[in-house]
């Protein structure tokens, strides 16, 4: 990249748009992993690049730990926990919304009792965090973490505002799509989870690396909430519908704590 | 079977989602048997990594995997197994714990699950931190039999003395030279101990 007069610019070159997106494309014409996972190292996400490790993961059957999980309980979420909107004096700005669905296995199996957390930007697209240096609003009514745990048919539910789109500097104008962070504990800790909620029709989808890290569509349409009108309450708050599968095929650890 | 959730970054904004007060602390200072384990995350160009989140989770010392909650507000007595540190801004992380044992006739020597995040890893990553001590244990422990001396060294705690008793070092190097053993554990069914008869070849 040069400037108008023709000398180099000194920054740092990032790309464009334009350039990410063809990459983008290349990356997608490559075959799709089975599970729907992204590969770790994804080249129109500029951090994997010194971050996916370059050996092949180790194949190990998991051990009596792996196949257990951390227990949660009434001790560690209080109810008000799953509602953002709620932590301050006042009402946080934006567009209220319910987000609930269920935590299933592959298997279909609900995971009962067990902890969802989620992060999220505020209806501005601005974390409360000191690294986040977008110049929009920070809301003093939104800090913007949940947790709950899953009923016994492995439901959950959320009360929050809509997240705002958010600028990164993976490249020039790099925005993110509205999305909140989900992270999720199944039965055994090789169920682990943490990964992103978008919301139906947003036209930042074919532009954004982390979203189009995962390159089979059909994977991708399994992080798109559905808008469900069945959830909106009148009056007050629309209503999401998102189902989380996790991994599930593992035998059943046998009962090694005795209990 | 059902078609997965996929897996997306953890991003660099979690401090205010995931990580929780006490949440190295998996026993409280002063604790009979406590160890410490201290460390540094790198990436392949050797440079701290100073967002990422780490999890451990495992058995106590009387080899039983814990069944109790608390972990994410921690009453100082009950041992949950399950801790979640996020790297300093030197890409340090601390953690002080109860050794592990292994249940009788687990294949498996002493050692913590370890999960990574970060921002920049789209998915997260799976290793273990085995102990020293336990000589025959891991020579018996079939992932580390599996595994050449330099690799097997990347899961192995070192000594390093510790200030509030017995400490341990453990780094996570995710790329490049060095670079830890990450696992792909989604094979079905339990570890099996290694075959009672190992080859061993002629030294020509
Ligand atoms: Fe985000």
């Amino acid at each position: 990249m040069t400037t108008t007069d023709g000398v180099p610019d000194p920054g740092p070159r990032t790309a464009t748009q334009r350039e990410v997106s063809a990459e983008i494309a290349t990356a997608a014409g490559a075959a799709p992993r089975t599970d729907g996972h992204p590969e770790r190292a994804y080249a129109p996400y500029r951090s994997t690049a010194l971050r996916a490790p370059q050996r092949p993961l180790v194949v190990s059957p998991p051990s009596l730990t792996e196949l257990s999980a951390p227990v949660f309980g009434a001790a560690d979420v209080a109810p008000i926990d799953a509602d953002l909107t709620r932590r301050h004096a006042g009402e946080p700005l934006g567009e209220r919304i319910i987000v609930t669905g269920r935590v299933i296995d592959g298997d279909g199996r609900p995971v009962r009792n067990q902890l969802v957390e989620i992060w999220q930007a505020n209806a501005a697209g601005r974390y409360r965090h000191e690294g986040d240096q977008h110049p929009a609003p920070l809301d003093p009514n939104f800090t913007g973490g949940g947790r709950v745990l899953t009923g016994e048919d492995g439901s959950y539910r959320f009360v929050t505002i809509k997240p705002g789109a958010y600028p990164w500097r993976n490249h020039t104008n790099a925005w993110r799509p509205a999305h909140i962070h989900f992270s999720l504990f199944g039965t055994a800790f090789t169920q682990r989870l943490v990964t992103q909620m978008y919301f139906p029709g947003d036209p930042l989808f074919g532009l954004d690396p982390i979203f189009q890290s995962v390159t089979d569509e059909k994977a991708q349409q399994r992080l798109i909430a559905a808008y469900d009108h069945d959830v909106t309450e009148p009056e007050w708050a629309l209503g999401y519908r998102w189902d989380i599968v996790l991994d599930g095929a593992h035998a059943t650890p046998p009962d090694v704590d005795g209990a | 079977m059902l078609d997965l959730t996929p897996s997306q970054t953890v991003g660099p904004f979690f401090a205010f989602g995931l990580p929780f007060p006490g949440g190295g602390d998996v026993v409280p200072v002063g604790t009979p048997g406590a160890i410490t384990l201290h460390g540094t995350v790198r990436d392949g160009a050797g440079a701290a990594v100073p967002d990422a989140l780490l999890e451990f989770w495992q058995a106590g010392p009387d080899g039983r995997v814990p069944v109790r909650p608390g972990s994410l507000r921690r009453d100082g007595r009950s041992f949950t197994g399950f801790a979640r540190v996020a790297t300093d801004r030197a890409g340090d992380y601390h953690l002080r714990t109860l050794r592990p044992a292994a249940p009788s006739d687990a294949p498996h020597a002493p050692h913590l699950a370890v999960t990574v995040f970060a921002r920049g890893l789209l998915h997260h990553l799976f290793t273990r931190v085995y102990f020293p001590n336990h000589v025959q244990a891991n020579a018996d422990d079939p992932l580390l039999a599996a595994l050449d001396e330099e690799r097997r060294a990347t899961l192995m705690a070192v000594p390093d003395g510790g200030v509030t008793g017995p400490g341990y070092r453990f780094d996570v190097r995710m790329q490049g030279p060095g670079e830890t053993v990450f696992l792909d554990l989604s094979a079905h069914g339990l570890a099996q101990p290694p075959a009672e008869t190992v080859e061993t070849p002629e030294t020509p």
